[in-house]
């Protein structure tokens, strides 16, 4: 098994946390995993990415030619980064944001409506679980019960209180992946 | 080793931190710069509860004099920085290896000439091998290509700079230090009397001779007798501590030869061996001074060519050359700047490589 992960979105968004939870959930689950980042100086705006490869053998590489997923969450995203997916690749996209994207011939695309999500849960800030949620189901290398488990982990005793709202996201984003498929 | 070791997801920077503990050091002292600064705020935070002393300097250069004071009473030290900020120690290091001192030094490289950037580089080479400031000194340099290696050479660089009474460089660079991964904690050791008979401290009561720590050496035998005791060192450590780690064809055409992050990159190639349809085998040393020049040298009488991977415009491929001695073409695949090949330019190259060598691709 092996899952090249890219996520690409605006700095604030959470790319680099949601990025740094599924390598974690991956390390949880018994993969050999990496989260490698690029990012503007900026801590609010700027163009914020991350690669993230999970695999039962060697990672290697650290990074991604052609990613097997992509997980992207603003506009400049997509228009930078959604033609290097591989072949037969999975697409994930923040529909609230990006009305349009390319998709190559025999790529899935999965449109997930995450701010819309996260304004009706009342949680700005799962955005970024709302598309992990959905790149769990539909990619399958991790569980939503996974990455749920390996965020209370992550998350300081003192945000335990936004669970509920976290891994309601994570399910809705997958329910939509699973209706999609 | 039976203990439980702890499995984490942390930054290099944080492995190499909590690497510098679990090896004994109780003192640190550095001066910010990116893409380090994971670790002294690491230093900070972690130091002072275990009794240890974490201080920031106001520069460069008082950080390493710090470096070479706690040395020289005996302690196990460290600093961490990145390429412009190694380039101003430089001084510091060549006292202490005229001082015959041990110490740990991370250089997190970043791209260079001058101020350079932030991103990416392996341009620190000639720095960390050659360099050490002025005379004949050299730093044992350690190169891991995982946070998992940062974290145990950084632990293990304070044992080699003990039985070396030298420096230890790990040279790691920008991706390694930010990207994070599994990393198996080494437990804390306890914190360990110096008992080093060169160290200066109280003599008074006559239990022991009192020390000097001095690197100016007037007498031309004194002086030389000081070079001739490092490169007796150096001599050993290259008996002794030589590393590295070969993955791939049993029976290669081409070698890569790649250390750090670059490694990773040909670890990926091999993976992807049968795309350039070259039988392909990826030597890393994990030492890159001592060098592993004698399978590099065996190698060279088996294969057709070799391909050396490295993020700098050619440091690492000269030692490669002296290796190698002409016995097969030594390719290089280079970029800069922050930069990186991709593992499928890497196998691009290796099929031209094996195309001139004469290799039915």
């Amino acid at each position: 098994m092996r899952e090249e992960l890219f996520m690409a979105g605006l700095g604030g968004q959470g790319v680099n946390l949601a990025g740094q939870l599924v390598g974690r959930a991956g390390m949880d689950a018994g993969l050999n995993v990496s989260w490698f980042p690029i990012y503007s100086p900026e801590v609010r705006g700027g163009s914020s990415t991350c690669t993230i490869v999970l695999s039962d053998g060697r990672v290697g590489s650290p990074t991604s030619e052609h990613p097997s997923s992509m997980v992207l969450m603003d506009t400049s995203s997509a228009e930078c980064f959604a033609g290097n997916l591989a072949e037969g690749g999975l697409l994930i996209v923040n529909s609230s944001l990006i009305r349009h994207v390319p998709v190559s011939e025999g790529c899935r695309l999965i449109e997930i409506p995450a701010n819309q999500i996260a304004a009706e849960i009342g949680n700005d800030r799962t955005v970024n679980m709302a598309l992990i949620g959905a790149w769990a189901a539909g990619t399958g290398a991790l569980t939503v019960d996974d990455v749920a488990r390996s965020l209370r982990e992550m998350l300081p005793e003192r945000h335990h209180v936004h669970m509920p709202d976290n891994q309601l996201a994570l399910e809705r984003g997958a329910q939509i992946a699973r209706e999609a498929d | 080793m039976n203990e439980e070791r702890r499995r984490v997801f942390i930054s290099g920077n944080e492995a190499t931190a909590e690497g510098g503990i679990a090896g004994g050091c109780r003192h640190f002292f550095g001066y910010p710069i990116t893409p380090q600064n994971k670790i002294p705020e690491y230093m900070a935070e972690h130091l002072p509860p275990i009794g240890g002393v974490y201080l920031q300097a106001e520069s460069e250069v008082a950080a390493i004099n710090m470096v070479y004071g706690a040395s020289s009473a005996g302690a196990r030290v460290m600093t961490t920085s990145s390429s412009p900020g190694i380039a101003l120690m430089q001084e510091g290091l060549s006292y202490m290896l005229g001082s015959e001192l041990p110490a740990v030094i991370v250089n997190m490289v970043r791209g260079g000439p001058g101020l350079g950037n932030v991103a990416v580089a392996q341009s620190d080479y000639w720095l960390s091998t050659r360099g050490a400031g002025h005379g004949d000194g050299r730093c044992i340099t350690l190169t891991p290509y995982s946070v998992q290696e940062l974290h145990n050479f950084t632990a293990g660089a304070f044992e080699i700079a003990d039985r070396y009474q030298n420096i230890v460089m790990v040279l790691g660079d920008a991706i390694l230090a930010t990207m994070m991964e599994p990393c198996e904690l080494i437990p804390r050791r306890e914190m360990e009397p110096p008992g080093r008979p060169y160290a200066v401290g109280p003599h008074e009561a006559g239990e022991r001779e009192r020390n000097i720590v001095n690197s100016l050496w007037v007498d031309f035998d004194a002086m030389e007798a000081v070079n001739i005791r490092n490169e007796e060192r150096y001599a050993r450590a290259a008996a002794e501590i030589t590393d590295w780690e070969e993955f791939g064809s049993d029976d290669p055409q081409v070698l890569l030869c790649a250390y750090g992050i670059s490694a990773r990159l040909c670890e990926g190639a091999v993976m992807r061996a049968e795309e350039a349809g070259v039988r392909l085998r990826l030597l890393r040393p994990k030492t890159v001074f001592p060098f592993p020049t004698v399978p590099i040298r065996e190698w060279s009488e088996r294969v057709d060519a070799m391909l050396v991977v490295e993020l700098s415009m050619g440091q690492f491929v000269e030692d490669v050359r002296l290796a190698v001695e002409g016995r097969c073409p030594v390719d290089l695949l280079s970029r800069a700047g922050g930069n990186m090949p991709t593992v499928s330019e890497v196998l691009a190259k290796v099929r031209e490589v094996a195309a001139k060598a004469g290799v039915a691709v």
